[in-house]
């Protein structure tokens, strides 16, 4: 790994944004407006305060999803990366410079939607903001890394669109955000407890009841994290730097 | 080690039919070498399999000693794709920096292949909005950072006015006078005799390889374009008989 190569790789998608204000506008405030949004909906704090935790996770993870697996696929499909893998760069060099640089949109994606929910819309928490900040920052990355791995499969944009129901949608709905984990069905159950963004969204709940950091907290952390190491090694094992 | 390429029984497979068949040529250092052929003929899967990102059924490839698609070249070859590989929402500055940056070439690099391809004036500008022949140039551009021992081009004046292609030409010779080894693909015959050496290609297979005088003699043409022809009728004559 070269880390010279890795900063100039998470400038170059930073700067990638900054010529596309509309989409970064888009990220950081549309989460917060769904929120403001829920809020209206549900019409009152108590039945906000549960729901809007996991949105906070899920939100990362579906809009990065989204954005990485585009982002990969434009790059395959335009040959930079043919280009780039006749250069001396480091298949992680490159995943780690996207994950710092869409790593960096999604603090702010967070923070903003969590100074929203906060501040104005009666969202209270009991543990501390600094962990809800950074479960929803694993959240995105477990987010880009599937969206990486998933581009490979894609062969146009509109694949890549589609894969964003396929991929994140069961895990939304088995989050326990509509219904508790616990009484699903069996099958349900054991699909819900194979997929990550389940784990994202039991720390966040926990987060907002309880301010004590816990042997089950931390496990979900890690479990969220080990997840989003797996799909970046695997999102890794899809780039090739021979193709036929 | 006179020969920057070296190219041996090459066979590619691509979409389940073998596009290169049983291919062999060398590439002098030092010189310009012409990769001339009718569209789908291989050019670029040849290219492709020349900086090591094609995967290839049999043969060797030697490219500067070494065996094609090595580490030890990734910094020692400049290659530019067919299809303009850049970025199109960054700078001509900004996506050249990039490059530099993967490179470690140095930051001056970039003004000068900059000026090298004549772009100077759309430095600033978002190569989205660059014309054709300037978003071939930007792409050109990349190949030229660093200090590369030997540069695959892949039809890079395609779309250029003859004013712009005979400056891109100036610069390739300029560059293998200095040593500098250029594969350049084209399928525009008059580009053709301004290589040091050509090589004719059609249907996966080499059909000649000599220089452009010597192409002329053996087939008692005037241009290379009825060369080409007539070295067609040959091999098509030789395959009926
Ligand atoms: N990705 C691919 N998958 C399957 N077949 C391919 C692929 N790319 C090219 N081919 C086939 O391989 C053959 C050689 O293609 P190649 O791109 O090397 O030709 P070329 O000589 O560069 O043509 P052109 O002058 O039009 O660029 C063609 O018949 C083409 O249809
Ligand atoms: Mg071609």
């Amino acid at each position: 790994m070269n880390p010279a190569i890795v900063l100039a790789t998470a400038r170059r998608i930073l700067a990638q944004l900054r010529h596309d204000p509309r989409t970064v506008v888009l990220m950081v405030i549309l989460p917060s407006l769904l929120l403001v949004l829920l809020r209206f909906v549900f019409n009152s704090e108590r039945a906000f305060s549960e729901a809007a935790p996991a949105l906070l996770g899920v939100f990362p993870f579906a809009i990065m999803f989204i954005v990485t697996s585009v982002t990969t696929l434009r790059e395959r499909l335009t040959a930079t990366l043919e280009r780039l893998m006749t250069m001396p760069i480091g298949k992680l060099d490159l995943l780690i410079g996207y994950a710092i640089a869409f790593g960096l949109v999604a603090v702010a994606q967070v923070a903003v939607a969590a100074a929203f929910a906060l501040g104005w819309l009666g969202l209270t928490i009991s543990g501390s903001v600094w962990v809800l900040l950074l479960i929803a920052l694993l959240d995105a990355l477990l987010g880009m890394a599937l969206g990486l791995f998933a581009s490979a499969f894609a062969r146009t944009e509109f694949q890549a669109v589609q894969f964003m129901p396929a991929f994140v949608m069961p895990q939304v709905l088995l989050c326990g955000l509509f219904m508790p984990r616990g009484q699903m069905a069996d099958v349900l159950h054991w699909l819900s407890n194979v997929l990550p963004l389940s784990y994202a969204v039991d720390a966040l709940t926990q987060v907002t009841r309880s301010n004590v950091v816990d042997g089950t907290l931390v496990r979900n952390l890690v479990i969220v994290a080990a997840c989003a190491l797996v799909a970046l090694l695997l999102g890794a094992a899809t780039l090739r730097r021979r193709t036929p | 080690m006179t020969h920057a390429v070296v190219v041996e029984e090459l066979l590619v497979n691509r979409g389940g039919r073998a596009v290169v068949r049983d291919l062999g040529f060398t590439v002098p250092r030092g010189t310009v070498t012409g990769l001339i052929g009718p569209s789908g003929c291989g050019k670029t899967t040849l290219m492709r399999s020349v900086v090591g990102v094609q995967v290839v059924a049999g043969g060797v490839v030697t490219v500067l000693g070494l065996p094609a698609g090595s580490a030890a070249l990734r910094n020692r070859i400049g290659y530019s794709t067919q299809s303009p590989s850049v970025y199109a929402d960054l700078t001509v500055t900004e996506s050249l920096r990039y490059f530099a940056a993967v490179l470690r070439a140095p930051k001056s690099d970039v003004s000068r292949v900059i000026d090298e391809v004549g772009l100077g004036r759309h430095a600033g500008k978002v190569i989205g909005r660059l014309s054709g022949g300037e978003l071939s140039r930007a792409s050109l551009a990349v190949a030229l950072l660093g200090s590369p021992e030997l540069l695959v081009l892949d039809e890079p004046t395609v779309g250029l006015d003859p004013v712009l292609r005979e400056e891109l030409w100036t610069l390739f010779h300029g560059l293998a006078e200095r040593g500098v080894t250029l594969l350049v693909s084209s399928h525009v015959m008059d580009e053709a005799a301004r290589c040091h050496r050509l090589l004719l290609m059609r249907e996966g297979q080499l059909l000649a390889d000599g220089t452009p005088d010597e192409l002329r003699r053996r087939t008692e043409s005037t241009d290379l374009e009825q060369a080409f022809l007539r070295l067609v009728r040959e091999r098509e004559e030789a395959v009926r008989s």
